[in-house]
């Protein structure tokens, strides 16, 4: 230190050359560090950015469709025998009828040809369980159409919902050429025509012939590698296999010879023709035969107009056959189907069929819940907070108190569920899964973000305020609550609206007391059993149904919507009350 | 302690020769405060003369500040804060535990160094005082109130117009004027002030000056400074502290042109401070 003056003081000022190679070199090295550094940052936002578009993206290019529908506009029949056999229009009798069974008559006088039992069941499957009860609502309100006839609009089952959205297969149309001559014998028809009407389907199938003998040939391979431990059970696959290669070989080696359709590995190669739809079963250069999934027309024999059409996705790897497609497609095709707005998502209750699930109860348990939270949370917290910022006597006490309010902040929320199984339900006996419970555990697991945000809130406002009040003579009490609160307020209610974000992102406490039951019915009150959002979006992320997939991304749709509007509050809050003094 | 009662022992004198009524208003005898372990109050006596203004004066950390906040027991919200000693306004002892402090505070009003009007309107600034004691029956006495005390803080004629608006949307010097006619809302006895210019340019200065001067028929004035000009100019007796003592006490007049104590006199000529 003293050197360092001495030498100071001897050399005096120090002389610098702006321009000398060394003070550049320098400047140079703290131009890079500072351009390193904002290369860091800015590497650190854009990765973030990206890392929220694609979750958006994900989420909302799988959710979209959720909120879409399918339904088709149907012509019921409203027999008065089916539904109200005594006449009397008692509504008693008018509720129990079965509704459903009026659904399915009037789509199978859309198909009269299905006679078949099974398929009359793929038929009725069409359409979701649920949509007799929306002809129910239709009838009990205006009870004088018992007698008539009426188009309604009928909600189509997930699977159908699904293939209409273009889930499920591609479907190829080409122009068939040529003259056929067609053979009808019962279920089955033969297909007749020039020498190469079928040669382009049979090409596509001899093609993929080959591409599974690569394939098989593939999986050989790798099971000759693993033959060091071959036992009697590999050997026996791979003599199959070998086989089975040999055999793709020897049939796409082939361009002439027929070839027979198999629905597990092969799409699905069907032809329009009179009307109908042929599903082929074998296909020749010249001729084809097949079965008939919608009826040709009885006295046909001959066609030059008709049409190949290919379900690229195997019969065996999707949800829907080819018979179910074949209607759709029909009901499409007379333009009776419909793609409507899903309000029923956000008016009905959870439900087994993924079509008929809605957040109607999610969303108002998750209201009641919060509701209780806030009723428990708000005038504890800020009562809370007043005495400890401004009455409480500064000692060790105070002190603990202080630290473990901050620690009770950090504790997993499971713990808390835990606190609420044993307290509220174990020791009070509150109703189980029910609004109540979870807002009281939320209550407690928020209540120190709003103790802390309210703290901080009132400690903000500058202590004059407070002498002012004291001036003019008011009491301790009356300058806090006439002056500091209402001046805290803004902080408080920010810090109590991310609070209550926070709680209705929540799901692992109300795990542990029950509120993830499957319930159908919308809560009421308090005390009805419920779940709440997040809690319904874990729950559907667990069902296999395709359709439910959607309906989770969906649900987080609103979950995150509802979690910006209550942010984008508390930013607002914020900046509008901000420093008014 | 003992130049201290020498000089309150004095005090009459030096009242009637200011031209003062001899009766004091606020009485301090032996007060002392200790803040924790600080002694920052000693043994302080003086008398406060009714209707006339007694400037404080001395270096920072003298002790000024904390010996007019006893006068309206504005350091009871200090937890640490300690006084003993007696001070009286009227013959009334103001410690003792009896007395509510919001009855001395509406009788003892205060301004502060730093203007700090509620965020309120300038109406409800006014008015809140008078609300809270319950000094207005109905809304046109209340409205009667509010306009008398901006006209005796000199504030009316700029204020009429905007009662509504936001008490912290005026100047600086308007703000602490509005701080003024919120203090004389409640008609206290005394106005204590502390510093109430140091934050103000010269030419608020001036007008809250002239606005001491006019209050002085009506109140008994105690105000803080760290200008002895500002002293000279509005006060009719001067206080000088120094490390916690009143070191000296007298006329304004005699204070200035002729101290006792070898202190005060380094510190009006600018010698320390």
């Amino acid at each position: 230190m003293t050197d360092a003056v001495l030498t100071f003081a001897q050399t005096g000022p120090r002389k610098v050359d702006f321009f000398s190679e060394e003070a550049m070199a320098r400047v140079q090295k703290r131009y890079r560090a500072e351009a390193r550094f904002k290369a860091y940052g800015l590497g650190a936002v854009v990765l973030a950015g990206i890392f929220v578009v694609i979750l958006l993206a994900d989420i909302v290019s799988k959710g979209l469709p959720a909120f879409f529908e399918h339904r088709i506009a149907l012509t019921v029949t409203l027999d008065a025998a089916k539904i109200d056999p005594e006449g009397k229009r008692d509504i008693e009798v008018l509720r129990a009828a079965d509704y459903q069974r009026l659904i399915y008559d009037g789509l199978r006088e859309e198909f009269p040809g299905v006679s078949d039992r099974r398929d009359r069941r793929k038929l009725e499957g069409l359409v979701s369980t649920g949509s007799g009860n929306d002809l129910r609502t239709l009838v009990l309100r205006n009870p004088s159409i018992i007698g008539q006839k009426t188009t309604l609009p009928v909600l189509l089952s997930d699977d159908a919902d699904l293939y209409l959205k273009g889930i499920g297969t591609r479907v190829e149309r080409a122009v068939g050429k040529g003259t056929l001559d067609i053979k009808q014998q019962g279920k089955t028809v033969e297909l007749v025509g020039s020498a190469g009407a079928f040669a382009a389907p049979l090409a596509d199938v001899k093609a993929r012939l080959k591409r599974l003998a690569s394939a098989t040939e593939f999986e050989l391979q790798g099971l000759s590698a693993a033959q060091a431990t071959a036992n009697a059970a590999l050997e026996a696959r791979r003599e199959d296999l070998t086989a089975r290669v040999k055999d793709f070989r020897q049939r796409s080696g082939d361009p002439a010879s027929a070839e027979t359709l198999d629905p597990a590995t092969m799409p699905s190669e069907l032809v329009e023709i009179a009307g109908g739809l042929v599903r082929l079963t074998e296909i020749a250069p010249g001729r084809a035969a097949g079965v008939v999934l919608l009826p040709l027309a009885a006295d046909a024999t001959r066609s030059d107009s008709w049409h190949r059409t290919t379900y690229t996705t195997p019969e065996s790897n999707r949800r829907i056959t080819d018979i179910e497609i074949a209607w759709l497609e029909s009901l499409r095709g007379r333009k009776l189907t419909e793609k409507g707005f899903a309000w029923r998502f956000f008016t009905n209750g959870d439900s087994r069929e993924p079509e008929l699930a809605g957040i109607r109860g999610a969303l108002i348990g998750s209201a009641l819940t919060l509701a209780v939270t806030l009723l428990f949370c708000l005038p504890i917290g800020v009562g809370a907070a007043v005495y400890l910022e401004e009455f409480a006597p500064k000692n060790r006490l105070t002190d603990i108190l202080e630290v473990n309010i901050n620690n009770l902040a950090a504790v997993p929320s499971i713990v808390f569920g835990l606190l609420g199984l044993a307290m509220f339900l174990n020791f009070f006996g509150l109703p189980r899964s029910a609004p109540l419970v979870g807002g009281l555990v939320l209550a407690l697991l928020v209540l120190p973000t709003i103790i802390i945000a309210s703290r901080a809130a009132l400690k903000a406002v500058p202590p004059s305020i407070k002498e002012a009040a004291l001036g003019v003579g008011a009491s301790h009490q009356q300058a806090i609550f006439h002056h500091v609160l209402p001046l805290a307020m803004p902080g408080i209610m920010t810090g109590t609206i991310i609070g209550m974000a926070h709680a209705l992102g929540e799901t692992a406490p109300l795990l542990m007391i029950g509120m993830v039951a499957f319930i159908v019915d919308i809560p009421q009150a308090i005390s009805d059993p419920a779940t709440v959002l997040p809690v319904q979006i874990y729950l559907w992320s667990d069902l296999p149904e395709v359709a439910f997939q959607a309906k989770t991304a969906a649900a987080i749709m609103v979950l995150l919507a509802f979690l910006f509007v209550m942010n984008g509050a508390a930013i607002l809050l914020r900046r509008r009350f901000e420093q008014r003094w | 302690m003992n130049s201290a009662s020498i000089l309150t022992a004095e005090a009459p004198n030096a009242a009637a020769s200011a031209g003062l009524a001899p009766e004091p208003k606020v009485v301090a005898r032996n007060v002392d405060v200790h803040y924790g372990e600080k002694h920052a109050l000693k043994a302080v006596s003086v008398d406060i003369p009714a209707r006339a203004v007694t400037a404080f004066i001395g270096p920072s950390g003298c002790g000024k500040s904390t010996f007019l906040r006893c006068i309206n027991r504005m350091n009871d919200t200090i937890s640490t804060c300690r006084v003993t000693g007696e001070i009286t306004i009227d013959g009334q002892d103001i410690y003792d535990p009896r007395l509510d402090v919001v009855l001395l505070r509406a009788r003892v009003g205060m301004v502060f160094q730093k203007p700090n009007p509620f965020p309120k309107t300038i109406y409800e600034n006014v008015a809140y005082g008078p609300r809270l004691h319950g000094l207005a029956s109905g809304k046109a006495e209340l409205d009667e109130i509010v306009e008398r005390s901006l006209r005796r803080a000199s504030l009316w004629e700029e204020a009429k117009d905007r009662l509504g608006e936001s008490g912290t949307g005026l100047s600086g010097g308007q703000q602490q004027r509005l701080c003024i006619a919120r203090a004389i809302a409640v008609s206290p006895e005394v106005i204590l002030m502390d510093e109430p210019c140091s934050a103000l340019d010269p030419i608020a200065t001036a007008k809250i000056e002239e606005l001491i001067d006019e209050l002085r028929t009506n109140f008994t004035i105690v105000i803080v400074t760290h200008s002895m000009q500002q002293a000279a100019r509005v006060s009719q007796r001067t206080a000088f502290f120094h490390l916690g003592t009143l070191v000296e006490e007298g006329a304004t007049d005699q204070i200035f042109t002729n101290p006792r104590d070898r202190r005060t006199q380094d510190y009006i000529t600018g010698r320390f401070g």
